[in-house]
């Protein structure tokens, strides 16, 4: 704990360098993958970020040290030359472009690890700390390259607030964006530099190895909580900036530890959570509403035919059997029973020794549930010259649906009608 | 002597990764091949854990389920979450794969595995590690007789199921059709590309074996029509890139697995230009010709 206060304070300079470089990194990273994420490309950007280390190891045997510039500047190079490849090959060849990537992928970085080796078995003392862009050590950034890295990441955010009409527009209908007008190749192009930007940027803390992970997984997990697009950016900057802190932290307590696979298990963590918890996208979330959904729609069946019932015997509270029930509407025993059981619990049904009656309330929800069955048959023989022996199964399913608001607008335009296509009563209240 | 056994264990890897790769590259799968090969890191880490050995069948196993539990959270979280293919298979990996790094840094004591053997393998130890029985008989490097058992399970597979593959990756819906399930053989392809990755882990690591997976069957797929045909090109590639790579390496002391990757990507560019029938070279050799008849003949 007392580290963490340590850690928090920023008292010695190089931490406060280190973690907002980090941050700034992670963050930027993040506001551009979530555009790479939207256009599909996740794992192009997986072959880019491999494909930067024959650069950062050109650019080391070209300086003979780390200069940071020709690292960056080699990284780049590689970078794109990688994508351009990967388009050219799956352009030009029956090659498709998944194989194209892996390709690129793994040539490129077994390269990287030819000239890597090459360069540490060579005893060139300077090259000591290459490796850390492999994995990533934030802890390792002198304040030149906070500086440098930081800066990049600062040009990263503003270049994408300046363009950020044109990006959603080609992420979301380059057809469209064509058709318009827009430089859509150019716009293509300025993403594509600036993907590479980012990812050269983020090696430092992340690595090459893993560095397509803060790319994309930010955004896939700010994308289960919203559809906005301004929110889901801000999101996933958020989350990525979150994990670069927790990143530098690490690297600050564990100093044997590779900074990138800290960073990656924070986000990566953040993005299952969302996938299985969000509101609404999470998949828990949507298993929870289906089954409230299905038992909402037991439940309406049940009062739909208990009101029927009760309309033929012209006897809405007289009790009835589980048996009765089946007798007209083959339920599942054991799901009937568990929703007359809930519905007892809502007060809509009660229970005397085994057999069930309407309360007034469930009586009244009873007769909604037909009147909008019935409405909406009427709906589809009036409007959509529907065959009276067609309608039943699309009002079954849509009586479960319709809001007080639009039951009053059907209403109104039918003309409150007294009989159904099969000439039995509409109930009303 | 020992720039044998480092050659003969190249070719194992190397043939038991492109058959399988020929497949994945024909499915669309290169990338879920991917996505195993950097997934059976925990796995493998969590099973060096728990025998405390590095050649157990523990081992294996542990790698193999991992790699068939990956595909299932692939396809888990595009169906279930509605997450695009590309993003769940990129989430899913570096996840696991971060997951395996930090095993290996916090266990570093107790597992025999460092972040360079992870990227690329140790292949040059081959000859170190031998195979001694308890009378005392050497045998032969340990490593050559895994990647060679592997290769055998892998070739017999593929023997085996050969119909099957066959239909299940160029004609599914006549494949199913025909009684064959398509979901086994997908998920058994899946186990024998997980148990392939662990074999050549050691050799080459997990991210260079996507080289071998990939290239040599691209590089053949390039080169013929026939499958049967592109299975044997690829293996032959498989031993050319071993044994050139092997020599490369050598020549300016690099990683072994390294510059078996560049073979395999430089035999890639080669057959991309001037393969025969589809090499850029040739079409536009071609192109050039038929527009010359054409000017011609007006």
């Amino acid at each position: 704990m007392g580290q963490l206060w340590e850690f928090l304070s920023f008292a010695e300079p190089n931490i406060r360098y280190v973690t907002f470089g980090s941050i700034l990194l992670c963050s930027s990273a993040a506001v551009v993958g979530s555009f790479i994420f939207l256009k599909k490309k996740a794992l192009v950007g997986d072959a880019v970020a491999h494909s930067v280390l024959p650069g950062v190891c050109l650019g080391f045997i070209l300086a003979g040290n780390k200069n940071p510039i020709l690292l960056i500047a080699g990284a780049f190079v590689t970078g794109w030359l990688s994508l351009v490849t990967i388009d050219y090959i799956s352009a030009r060849s029956k090659i498709k472009e998944d194989t194209a990537i892996g390709l690129i992928l793994s040539v490129f970085f077994g390269i990287g690890i030819l000239l890597l080796t090459y360069i540490q078995h060579s005893g060139n003392a300077a090259q000591s700390g290459l490796d850390h862009f492999l994995f990533g050590k934030a802890a390792a950034m002198v304040s030149d390259d906070v500086n440098i890295f930081g800066g990049m990441a600062f040009v990263l955010i503003i270049a994408v607030a300046l363009l950020f009409k044109e990006f959603t527009l080609i992420s979301f209908d380059v057809d469209f964006a064509k058709t318009i007008g827009f430089p859509v190749k150019g716009l293509e192009l300025v993403l594509t530099t600036l993907t590479v930007f980012a990812i050269v940027a983020g090696i430092q803390a992340i690595g090459v190895v893993l560095m397509a992970a803060i790319l994309i997984t930010p955004a896939a997990a700010a994308r289960f909580w919203t559809n906005n697009l301004r929110k889901m950016i801000f999101l996933a900057a958020a989350f990525g900036g979150f994990s670069g802190l927790a990143g530098a932290y690490i690297s600050y307590i564990a100093p044997a530890m590779p900074t990138g696979p800290w960073i990656v298990m924070v986000i990566s963590v953040i993005a299952f959570f969302s996938f299985f918890f969000a509101p609404q996208k999470g998949i828990v979330m949507k298993l929870i509403s289906r089954r409230a959904m299905a038992h909402q729609i037991q439940e309406e069946n049940v009062l739909k035919l208990l009101f029927q019932l009760g309309q033929e015997d012209k006897n809405y509270f007289q009790q009835r059997s589980v048996g009765d029930i089946q007798a007209r509407r083959p339920f599942n025993t054991k799901l009937l029973l568990s929703a007359l059981e809930r519905l007892k619990k809502q007060g809509f049904l009660e229970k005397g020794d085994d057999r069930w009656q309407f309360t007034q309330a469930g009586q009244k929800k009873g007769a909604r549930m037909v009147k909008l069955h019935r409405l909406w048959e009427v709906y589809l023989t009036r409007y959509l010259r529907i065959a009276p022996d067609h309608v039943h199964e699309d009002a079954e399913t849509i009586e479960h649906i319709i809001t007080p608001d639009l039951e009053a607008k059907l209403e109104k335009l039918l003309e409150y009608p007294v009989k159904d296509p099969h000439e039995s009563d509409i109930p009303y209240l | 002597m020992d720039a044998f056994w480092i050659i003969l264990t190249g070719s194992f890897v190397s043939i038991s990764c492109g058959l399988l790769g020929s497949y994945l590259i024909l499915r669309r799968m290169a990338m879920v091949g991917d996505a195993i090969s950097h997934a059976v890191l925990p796995g493998i880490v969590i099973a060096f854990l728990i025998s405390g050995q590095r050649d157990s069948i523990t081992m294996l196993i542990g790698a193999g389920v991992l790699g068939v539990l990956t595909t299932f959270l692939i396809e888990f979280l595009h169906k279930r979450g509605n997450l695009q293919t590309d993003a769940s298979i990129g989430v899913t990996f570096t996840w696991l794969f971060a997951l395996g790094i930090i095993l290996i840094s916090a266990y570093a004591g107790q597992v025999d595995l460092d972040q360079d053997c992870v990227l690329h393998g140790e292949i040059a130890y081959v000859p170190i590690d031998l195979w001694i029985t308890s009378t005392g008989k050497i045998i032969g490097p340990r490593a050559v007789f895994i990647t060679g058992s592997v290769l055998i399970i892998i070739i017999s597979f593929i023997i085996i199921g050969y119909k099957e593959l066959f239909l299940t990756t160029f004609d599914p819906a006549f494949a199913a059709a025909i009684d064959i399930s398509t979901a086994m053989w997908h998920y058994l392809l899946m186990g024998a590309v997980s148990l392939a990755t662990v074999a050549s882990f050691e050799s080459v690591g997990a991210i260079l074996v996507v080289a071998l997976l990939i290239a040599p069957p691209a590089t053949a797929y390039l080169l013929t029509e026939k499958f049967l045909f592109m299975l044997i090109l690829t293996a032959f590639l498989g031993i050319f890139i071993s044994v050139t790579g092997y020599y490369l390496a050598v020549s300016i002391d690099g990683s072994i697995a390294g510059a078996m990757s560049t073979i395999a990507g430089l035999l890639f560019a080669l057959a991309f230009l001037f393969s025969p029938k589809e090499g850029i070279i040739i079409t536009w050799l071609k192109n050039r010709i038929i527009k010359k008849e054409l000017s011609e003949s007006f």
